[in-house]
């Protein structure tokens, strides 16, 4: 039962394979993008996945609140980060995208390497 | 104001991409970028003054204490490179005002200077700082910009360069998150020194897979065999200021955090003796070494030469790393510094080639020996230090390293070091061949690069003979580095 009980590891592994399947596996420029982003997005849920513990409050500090069990908030903060990371890399990936389509005409990778050898040729 | 340095190092090239990002004129962009990265090598010059004279620097941002906040520690070794990232940006953003001019287009060329001015903020606050967190935030903003120089290259082809080199270039930053996420796991801690007290001695499975995928990322930066792919076409159609400023700093960069990660968080006894990380690194690396040298030979665009050089000279310098002696770090951290030399004289020269010739093409380059000797000779100077003749920097290089490989009885080291270097003898020869031995195309004569090419290439070039000839400064602070990484992990 404590194979069944680490799901959310067991998600992340799926979901990274998944991204990263699509990556190696697609040609299509677009879709590699996606694969990447679904690669990083796993590593988010196992991130804060990580930080969460059942039956846990959000960490509160007042007057008169003691010894409660609170989720770890610094994964969420990392992931935040790592989330504006992925953003940034994904609109810089996408604008290459958008000048490789206006420079060779086709997103895909087979007929852009095509073009070069043909035009290195 | 001098207790605030390591801060100021990070902030300064930031502030200044943010200024020369709305400036229109390139010219302008051109100066705040030089200002910036002199002050750069003037801040990292006097770290390691203070350094070598008192011991580690740690400074604490925003007054919290470490473990919580973030602390910037900078040792010998930080400092060795971060004087090897302002020496570099200092020297190439001079050669950078006309060939950038020349290669770019007009509207693109301020945005040029703020992405190098990122780029150069990024990997200054990699070497900088003492969380690991903080480490992949830095890498990833000169990674991304990174990206984004290479795109601006002349050619088309460096669209889908960029593009190739971002996707796994982020795959090797997300492998690295979930190392980092899987040591916060075990440890929860971030920051460097207290990882190294309290990630266990004895073998556990989460850190021995966390020390796995951080290898992998941090390899796909550097350019390790087989990780490597990336590298000859994102060197070949970048911008030439570009390509000598990436092949000089980047993955040197990526050497260090390797260093950093296996002798400092993990030790060297969880990753040498616990994993055997230096069973799996050294053929790798030997690997490395002979198909980049290798497939250099074949290439008919100098640059892509370079580039697969490159590759084969990363090779040795990780190669020294996992000797794991006082003499194999030290000729690892010292090829460090000298490779960046070397290659960034060479593809200098060939920025020199690409502005007067407008190719980089070996075919190209008949009689340029004749019709532009300083650059030819910063070539062939260069061209003997990657080989390793006595006098330049490469052979203390190459010394060290025989050396200790010779020390651990392990001669097939030695002996795939040595054909690097014959290897390199054929690639190099080629280009002396065709430049001094053979007759000039003959369509319109080409004059020498101007001197604001020349110089700078000029002052590479006198910096591996000088250091090839007097490595006393070099060689002792990578040994004293060497003895930090060995002692204190």
């Amino acid at each position: 039962m404590r194979i069944l009980g680490l799901y959310n590891y067991w998600i992340f592994v799926f979901l990274m394979m998944v991204g990263f399947y699509i990556l190696i596996s697609r040609r299509n420029l677009v879709q590699e993008i996606l694969g990447l982003t679904i690669f990083q997005t796993a590593v988010f849920i196992f991130y804060i996945s990580m930080g969460s513990i059942v039956g846990a409050e959000p960490p509160t500090l007042a007057p008169g609140v003691e010894g409660i069990v609170y989720a770890n908030p610094l994964p969420h903060v990392l992931i935040l980060t790592a989330i504006v990371v992925g953003v940034s890399t994904m609109a810089v990936a996408l604008a290459l995208v958008v000048r490789i389509k206006e420079a060779y005409g086709t997103i895909e990778g087979d007929e852009i390497a095509d073009l070069d050898t043909a035009s290195e040729a | 104001m001098s207790e605030h340095l390591p801060i100021l190092l990070v902030v300064v090239p930031l502030a200044a991409a943010a200024i020369t990002a709305v400036l229109r004129s390139g010219r302008i962009a051109w100066l705040v970028t030089l200002v910036t990265s002199w002050a750069v090598l003037g801040i990292s010059v006097s770290l390691l003054v203070q350094v070598l004279r008192d011991g580690s620097i740690r400074y604490v941002l925003g007054g919290w204490p470490p473990p919580w906040g973030i602390e910037y520690s900078i040792d010998s070794l930080s400092a060795f490179v971060l004087v090897l990232l302002g020496g570099i940006a200092a020297i190439i953003t001079p050669f950078a005002l006309r060939s950038i001019e020349r290669e770019l287009e007009r509207g693109l060329v301020h945005f040029h200077y703020s992405a190098l001015l990122l780029c150069l903020a990024g990997l200054l606050g990699m070497t900088c700082t003492g969380d690991v967190f903080n480490l992949f935030v830095f890498l990833e903003i000169s990674s991304i910009s990174a990206y984004t120089l290479i795109a601006m290259g002349p050619d088309r082809r460096a669209l889908h360069a960029a593009f190739r080199y971002l996707i796994m270039g982020s795959v090797g930053a997300t492998f690295i998150v979930i190392g980092i996420g899987m040591l916060y796991m075990m440890t929860g801690s971030l920051n460097m020194a207290d990882l190294a007290e309290l990630i266990p001695p004895e073998r556990n499975r989460t850190i021995s897979v966390a020390l796995a995928f951080l290898t992998v990322g941090i390899g796909l930066k550097l350019a390790l065999f087989p990780l490597h792919l990336w590298l000859p076409d994102a060197y070949t159609f970048a911008p030439s200021a570009v390509t000598a400023f990436l092949a000089a700093t980047a993955t040197k960069v990526a050497v260090y955090v390797l260093a950093r990660f296996l002798f400092t968080v993990f030790g060297m006894g969880f990753t040498f003796e616990v994993m055997a990380l230096d069973r799996i690194l050294i053929p790798l690396c030997l690997l490395g070494i002979l198909a980049g040298s290798m497939r250099a030979i074949h290439q008919k665009n100098v640059k892509r030469m370079l580039a697969y050089s490159s590759v084969a000279q990363i090779g040795y310098v990780v190669l020294g790393l996992s000797l794991v002696s006082l003499t194999g770090l030290t000729a690892g951290i010292l090829h460090l510094f000298n490779h960046a030399l070397m290659k960034g004289s060479l593809f200098l020269a060939m920025g020199c080639i690409m502005y007067q010739v407008g190719s980089v093409r070996l075919d190209d380059m008949r009689g340029l020996g004749r019709s532009m000797p300083w650059t030819m000779a910063a070539f062939v100077i260069g061209g003997l230090s990657l080989i390793g003749v006595p006098l330049t920097v490469g052979f203390i290089s190459k010394w060290y390293l025989v050396l200790g490989a010779v020390e651990q009885g392990r001669w097939i080291v030695a002996g795939v070091v040595l054909l690097g270097s014959l290897l390199a003898v054929i690639y190099i020869w080629r280009v002396v061949e065709v430049a001094y031995f053979e007759e000039a195309s003959g369509d319109e004569p080409v004059r020498e690069a101007p001197i604001s090419l020349l110089i700078p290439t000029w002052a590479l070039v006198l910096a591996n003979l000088y250091f090839g000839i007097d490595a006393t400064l070099t060689s002792g602070i990578a040994s004293g580095a060497a003895r930090l990484l060995m002692g204190g992990g």
